[in-house]
């Protein structure tokens, strides 16, 4: 395994900096706001950028997780693990009725978990916009989905796999490519 | 030491508990603690099992067990068939097997299976390519009603290791039992059972708990009593005098809970004969979880129909 980092700890503390300040310049009225994390690794990040736009606003968003497990377009007969992803907490701590809904995941990729995040969040209730935030686009979209609010785009190949690391979850921090070599 | 759940389930059916491994059972019930969630939203609907069917095949009289899976089946998007044996070709003389293969020839995903003889979803699992669920055969196996109990169990004590559960009354007639002992074991829990000898089975203890026949013994400091119903209907002959004796002896009252533990839960698989196995005053009292149980029931089957549709055989490279 060959692994090339892209984004160190200062790297992806400077990408939600600026992130942050997009959302709230975007969405002008920040007390509409609502971070909703897709699980697993959206919901660290959410919590980071509700954190970033209460100390640029005084005023801290709600956050919630959402867990799309039900809603994938890849469950039964098309997985070929013959595996059901593992079901995790959804917790949505207020309505998202009338609220501005930041999706946040890390890694966008064919945008299939994307489509998933937002059928799930539909039958949640109904938001008045929905946007989306990720710290890593990497093209090779499948549906037409784009982020507004990106950390870094990273061209990569379907061979490479982007590896997003967390201090809350994986002990260290950072965004890699790994990519397998043959010996 | 908690079990650790299994990435997934082997086999394509779900006939009994005996062939689940302690981590595929962990799996379920994880699983089934996710799907309680469903019944809280707005939209009590997910799509997972969109364009599945599934047939439901009662030849036995059941509601709640019947009306679960098919609530559980509608949360989850899968289409419903009900079969019920009395409108249907059974009365005519078809035989099980001839049944199931025409049902499949409509290309179902899941049959789920009532039988009043044991063995019976067994046959089927194994001529039939779609996923058979026992939903109780004969005096063998009800193994969905045990992972709910299970449930049950362990969302009160946040765990099924170390509880002993106390399981009292027709011991001979029960599939619940038998389904319990197995899963209880398994999970690392002590199962103790009483009723009265006539409707205790021979070598009951062989199952892996301790048979008693005076009740009070049976369920002293226990952590849950699970009541079994007296099944009027399959009595054969009177095991017991009558029934106001039988209350006697094997009713849980209120003075007899005092025996177990302070918050001993408790519990009836249902339908209840209140006045006969179980007091009103137990059966509606602040530790009863008989409702959970029922609450439980819906999101148990959900877990078994979404785990099983993922498919089986041996994994290949994602």
């Amino acid at each position: 395994m060959h692994r090339v980092q892209v984004l160190d700890a200062r790297g992806v503390a400077r990408a939600l900096e600026r992130m942050a300040a997009e959302l709230v310049e975007r969405v002008g009225d920040e007390k509409l706001l609502y971070f909703v994390g897709v699980q697993t690794r959206g919901v660290p990040i959410a919590h980071r950028l509700a954190k970033l736009v209460a100390a640029a606003t005084g005023h801290e968003p709600p956050v919630g997780a959402l867990d799309i497990a039900l809603y994938r377009d890849d469950v039964g007969p098309w997985r070929a693990a013959h595996q059901q992803p593992i079901l995790r907490d959804t917790e949505l701590p207020v309505t998202v009725d009338g609220k501005v809904v930041c999706l946040v995941d890390d890694v966008l990729y064919t945008g299939r978990t994307i489509r998933a995040a937002l059928d799930t969040l539909m039958d949640y209730g109904r938001p008045r916009a929905i946007h989306l935030a990720v710290l890593v686009d990497r093209g090779h979209r499948e549906l037409p989905i784009a982020a507004e609010f990106v950390g870094r785009t990273v061209p990569t190949s379907h061979a490479e796999d982007v590896q997003v690391r967390l201090k809350e979850s994986d002990g260290e921090e950072g965004v890699w490519i790994a990519k397998e070599v043959a010996e | 030491m908690s079990v650790k759940a299994a990435p997934r389930l082997r086999g394509k059916d779900l006939v009994g508990i005996d062939p689940l491994s302690p981590g595929e059972i962990q799996l379920i019930l994880e699983t089934a603690e996710q799907m309680r969630d469903i019944a809280a939203r707005p939209i009590k609907k997910v799509p997972a099992l969109r364009g599945k069917t599934v047939v439901n095949l009662f030849m036995e009289a059941s509601t709640r067990t019947r009306f679960s899976f098919e609530v559980a089946e509608k949360r989850l998007s899968a289409d419903s068939l009900n079969f019920s044996a009395t409108t249907s070709s059974v009365s005519k003389g078809e035989t099980l097997v001839d049944t199931a293969l025409n049902l499949e020839a409509m290309q179902p995903d899941f049959l789920v299976i009532r039988h009043q003889y044991a063995g019976a979803p067994h046959q089927l699992a194994r001529i039939l390519k779609s996923s058979v669920i026992n939903a109780g055969d004969g005096a063998h196996e009800h193994p969905t009603q045990a992972l709910l109990d299970a449930l049950t169990i362990r969302m009160r004590r946040g765990g099924l290791e170390g509880q002993v559960v106390s399981i009292v009354g027709d011991l001979q007639h029960s599939r619940v039992v038998r389904s319990n002992i197995l899963l209880l074991n398994r999970m690392g829990a002590t199962v103790r059972v009483a009723g009265p000898p006539s409707l205790i089975p021979l070598e009951m203890d062989k199952l892996g708990c301790q048979v008693y026949t005076r009740m009070e013994e049976a369920i002293a400091g226990a952590d849950v009593v699970m009541m079994l119903r007296i099944q009027l209907e399959r009595q054969g002959r009177m095991n017991f005098p009558t029934v106001r004796e039988y209350y006697d002896f094997f009713a849980l009252t209120p003075e007899r809970l005092k025996l177990a533990k302070k918050d001993c839960l408790v519990m009836h698989p249902g339908p209840m004969n209140r006045g006969v196995e179980i007091d009103s005053r137990v059966a509606d009292g602040p530790q009863s979880v008989i409702l959970e149980q029922v609450t439980n029931g819906v999101a148990v089957r959900m877990a078994v129909l979404y785990l099983l549709a993922g498919g089986h055989g041996e994994p290949t490279a994602d």
